[in-house]
C-alpha cells in the first residue's frame, strides 16, 4: 500500500514486448528496467531513436501494460485496480507528448481543450472548471483572449504552453515529459525548460523528462538514466554523469553532443561510434551495446553484463564501467586549422582520390 | 556579364556572391517580402554556416540560390553571382546544368529526396549520365566509389539496396554521396543531420568536414543549432525574419556576438555549468509577414532598444571582416559563449 517512505515511482524489472509485423516476432522495447524516482525530483531519461524511453514513459503513465515486472505509484500496482478506479488515479500522472497539435482538437478552442479533463472527470461546476482552466492557462502565461482562440492561430511554443496548462489542470503528482521540447526553437526551449522549473516548485511536482537531447536532460534533471536498446546503460546524478560517465556508450553519447564555442586544439577529442543503433527486433547477445563499442572484448558478445552500483548512487551495466576512451579524431575546428579550405592549387580532386585517402570503414 | 547592383571590385572573385538578394511572395491580394537584403560571399572551399531559428529565411536563401522557389507568385530581387553568372538571370535549361553539377544539396529527410522505387546505385547513376556523357558502366563505377567514399562500409550491395531498407544514418551517407558525384563546387547541406541520432550526427558531421576539405568543395551549412556551427565552420551567419543581422569568423562571434539576436541564440542554450539555472530567452516571437516592424526587425524583442533603433538597420561592415545590423554593435558589450 502507498507509505510515506514509499517512491512516488518505482519501475521494478519492467518488460514491455510488442509484437511484430510477422508471426512470432517480438520486439522487446523495454528489457528488465528498474529505477525510483522520489517525491518533487527530476528523473531523466536520455536515449537515441529505438532505444525504448518513449515506450517507458507511456508505460510509466499506463498507457501501455508491461509484459513483465511492474510500475509501483507510491508503492501500488495500478494495473491492478479496477477500469474506473485507473481512470481516477490516472489524473495524478500525467504525460505532456513532443507535438504539440498532438493533444490539442483543432476544432476546439484553447479553454476547452484545457478544461476537457475537469468535464470528463466532473469536478466542480462548469463554472469552476472555467476558472480553474483559465487559471492555468494564466499560470503558463497564456492570456484570456489567446485562451479563445483555436490551436492554429497559436505558435508551437504557445502549444505546447496550452498542452502542459491540460496536462496540469487535474493537479498531477508526476508528469511524464517526452520529447516535450524538442519541436521547438532554442529560444521558446530555453523558456520552456523555465516554466517546467517554476511549475515543479510551485506545485511540488515530479517529473520524468524524455529527451534525445543531453543539454536539456543535464540542465533541467537530478538524475539521469541512459538508455540503449531497450535498457539502461547507466544511472547516475546529472551532475557526476556529465563529469564522468562511467558507461562506453554514456561517454560517446555526451563527446557527441556539440559545444557551443569554438574548440581549443587538442583539447577535446571526439569518439564517433562506428555503425548503428541496432535493430530492437534483433538486439546483439550479451552486452547490446558490443557491435558499437570502441573497448568491446570477447566476453562482451556472450555475457551481459549485469546492473550495479559501481559507486554510491550510481549504476551501471558494463564489464569495463569506468574505461575511459580516447577520442578517435581531433574536433573539427582543430582539423580545420591544420587544413584551410582545400588544396592549395584550387584544383578539385576526384572522389576516387577521397578514398584513396583512407577512410577509417 | 551582367551589371552588378551595389557592386565594388572584390579583391578575390568569390565562389558565390550573393548580393541585395530579396525575395517576394504574393498572397492573391499583397507581395510579402519574405528575404530582404540578403548579402554575402563564399570563397572556394570555405565552409560558412547559417543560423536562425523557423521562418527566419536560411531555407529559402537556399532555394533561391538552386533556383527551387515556385515560378510563379515570386519576384526576386539583386544578384546571385556563381563563378561570374548571375544564377537569377540564368534560363530553366541552364539552371539545371548548373544545379546538381555545379551547386548540389542535401536536405534533412534523405526519404524526401530518394526515389523509394529505384536502387540507390540506380539513382546516383542516372544522376552521373544526366551531367556527364559516360556509359551505364563507367556511371555505376562512379557511383558505387562515391558510395565508398561517403563511408559505406560495401558500396556495392548498398548500391543495389532500395532507400527504405538504409537506416537514417545511411541514406544521408547516400544523398550526400549523390549530391558529391558530379563533384560539385558547392554543395548546399539544410539540417543535414535535424533528423538522426546525435552518434549518428557526428559521423555525418565528421564526413562533411573532411569531404569538404579533401574536394575543395565549398559548403553552405544551415542549421538552427549553434554548436554544431561552433565545431564546424570557420565562418557563420546569423538569420533574422529574412535578413542577415550578424556574419564573421564563428571563433570571434561566439566570444563577442555583436548582434543581440546571435547572443540571445547563444545564451539560451543549456549548458553544464550553469544547470537547474534560469536560462535566458528571447521574449515575444519571430514577427510574421504582415507584422514586420518598420525598423530594426529584432527591436520588439530586443533588451537594448532605443527609439532610434526604430528605423530600418543596415548590415555595416567592421574592420575586422565582420558585419552586424545592429546601430548599438559598437557600445554593447553582449555576452558569448563561456569557455
Amino acid at each position: 500500500m502507498s507509505g510515506p517512505g514509499e517512491p512516488i515511482l518505482a519501475v521494478d524489472r519492467l518488460d514491455v514486448t510488442f509484437l511484430g509485423r510477422r508471426r512470432h516476432e517480438k520486439v522487446r522495447a523495454v528489457a528488465d528496467v528498474s529505477f525510483a524516482v522520489r517525491q518533487g525530483e527530476t528523473f531523466g531519461v536520455i536515449g537515441e531513436s529505438g532505444c525504448g524511453k518513449s515506450t517507458l514513459g507511456r508505460a510509466i503513465v499506463c498507457l501501455t501494460r508491461p509484459s513483465a515486472g511492474r510500475i509501483l505509484h507510491s508503492g501500488q500496482d495500478p494495473f491492478r485496480l479496477s477500469a474506473r478506479a485507473l481512470r481516477r488515479h490516472r489524473r495524478g500522472f500525467q504525460i505532456v507528448f513532443q507535438d504539440p497539435n498532438a493533444a490539442l482538437d483543432p476544432r476546439m478552442t484553447i479553454l476547452d481543450s484545457v478544461r476537457e479533463p475537469l468535464d470528463v472527470g466532473s469536478i466542480g461546476t462548469s463554472t469552476e472548471r472555467r476558472r480553474t482552466a483559465l487559471a492555468m492557462l494564466d499560470r503558463v502565461a497564456l492570456s484570456q483572449e489567446l485562451a479563445l482562440r483555436y490551436p492554429h492561430e497559436l505558435s508551437g511554443g504557445q502549444k505546447q504552453r496550452a498542452n502542459i496548462a491540460r496536462a496540469l489542470v487535474l493537479r498531477p503528482r508526476l508528469i511524464v515529459c517526452d520529447e516535450s521540447v524538442a519541436a521547438l526553437d532554442v529560444s521558446i526551449q530555453a523558456d520552456m525548460l523555465n516554466l517546467f522549473m517554476d511549475l515543479q516548485r510551485e506545485f511540488g511536482l515530479t517529473y520524468v523528462f524524455i529527451s534525445h537531447d543531453l543539454r536539456v536532460v543535464a540542465h533541467i534533471s537530478d538524475r539521469v538514466a541512459v538508455m540503449y536498446a531497450g535498457k539502461l546503460a547507466e544511472l547516475a546524478p546529472a551532475e557526476a554523469l556529465m563529469q564522468r560517465p562511467l558507461h562506453p556508450y554514456a561517454q560517446a553519447l555526451l563527446s557527441a553532443e556539440p559545444e557551443p564555442r569554438v574548440p581549443v586544439a587538442g583539447e577535446k577529442r571526439r569518439i564517433v561510434l562506428k555503425g548503428e543503433i541496432p535493430s530492437p527486433l534483433a538486439p546483439p547477445p550479451g552486452c547490446r551495446f558490443h557491435t558499437r563499442c570502441p573497448i568491446a572484448k570477447p566476453e562482451c558478445a556472450s555475457r551481459e553484463p549485469e546492473w550495479r552500483e559501481f559507486e554510491p548512487g550510481r549504476f551501471v551495466a558494463c564489464h569495463y564501467a569506468g574505461t575511459r576512451l580516447a577520442g578517435s579524431m581531433g574536433s573539427a575546428q582543430t582539423v580545420l586549422d591544420g587544413a584551410l579550405a582545400g588544396p592549395a592549387d584550387g584544383s578539385v580532386p576526384r572522389l576516387q582520390s577521397i578514398r584513396k585517402g583512407g577512410d577509417q570503414q | 556579364m551582367d551589371p552588378i547592383p551595389g557592386g565594388r571590385e572584390p579583391r578575390q572573385q568569390p565562389l558565390l556572391d550573393v548580393r541585395n538578394l530579396s525575395v517576394a511572395f504574393h498572397d492573391g491580394e499583397t507581395w510579402g517580402e519574405v528575404l530582404t537584403d540578403v548579402s554575402f560571399a563564399i570563397e572556394p572551399g570555405e565552409f560558412v554556416g547559417i543560423v536562425g531559428e523557423s521562418g527566419c529565411g536560411k531555407s529559402l536563401t537556399a532555394l533561391s540560390i538552386l533556383g527551387l522557389l515556385p515560378p510563379r507568385g515570386v519576384r526576386l530581387g539583386g544578384a546571385m553571382l556563381f563563378d561570374g553568372r548571375d544564377l537569377a538571370k540564368l534560363s530553366e535549361r541552364a539552371r539545371r546544368e548548373v544545379r546538381g553539377r555545379r551547386i548540389s544539396m542535401v536536405f534533412q529527410e534523405p526519404m524526401s529526396a530518394l526515389d523509394p522505387v529505384f536502387t540507390v546505385g540506380t539513382q546516383l547513376l542516372e544522376t552521373v549520365r544526366t551531367h556527364f556523357k559516360v556509359g551505364r558502366r563507367e556511371a555505376l563505377e562512379r557511383a558505387v566509389e562515391a558510395l565508398a567514399a561517403v563511408g559505406i562500409a560495401s558500396p556495392r550491395q548498398a548500391a543495389a539496396m532500395y532507400p527504405s531498407s538504409l537506416s537514417g544514418g545511411m541514406r544521408q551517407r547516400a544523398m550526400i554521396a549523390m549530391a558529391l558525384v558530379c563533384e560539385p563546387r558547392l554543395l548546399i547541406a539544410d539540417e543535414p543531420t535535424t533528423a538522426l541520432d546525435v552518434t549518428i550526427q557526428a559521423q555525418i558531421m565528421d564526413l562533411l568536414i573532411e569531404l569538404g576539405q579533401r574536394t575543395g568543395t565549398a559548403i553552405l551549412f544551415i542549421t538552427h543549432n549553434l554548436a554544431l556551427v561552433a565545431e564546424s565552420c570557420r565562418r557563420m551567419l546569423t538569420m533574422y525574419a529574412g535578413q542577415i543581422v550578424e556574419d564573421g569568423p564563428v571563433r570571434e562571434i561566439l566570444a563577442r556576438p555583436r548582434h543581440p539576436y546571435t547572443a540571445g541564440l547563444l545564451g539560451s542554450i543549456p549548458q553544464s555549468s550553469r544547470r537547474k539555472s534560469v536560462l535566458p530567452s528571447i521574449p515575444g516571437r519571430v514577427p510574421s509577414l504582415h507584422e514586420m516592424p518598420p525598423g530594426c526587425r529584432f527591436a520588439p524583442r530586443c533588451a537594448h532598444v532605443e527609439p532610434p533603433c526604430l528605423v530600418p538597420q543596415q548590415l555595416v561592415s567592421g574592420r575586422d571582416w565582420r558585419k552586424v545590423r545592429c546601430r548599438r554593435a559598437g557600445e554593447l558589450a553582449l555576452p558569448g559563449a563561456q569557455s
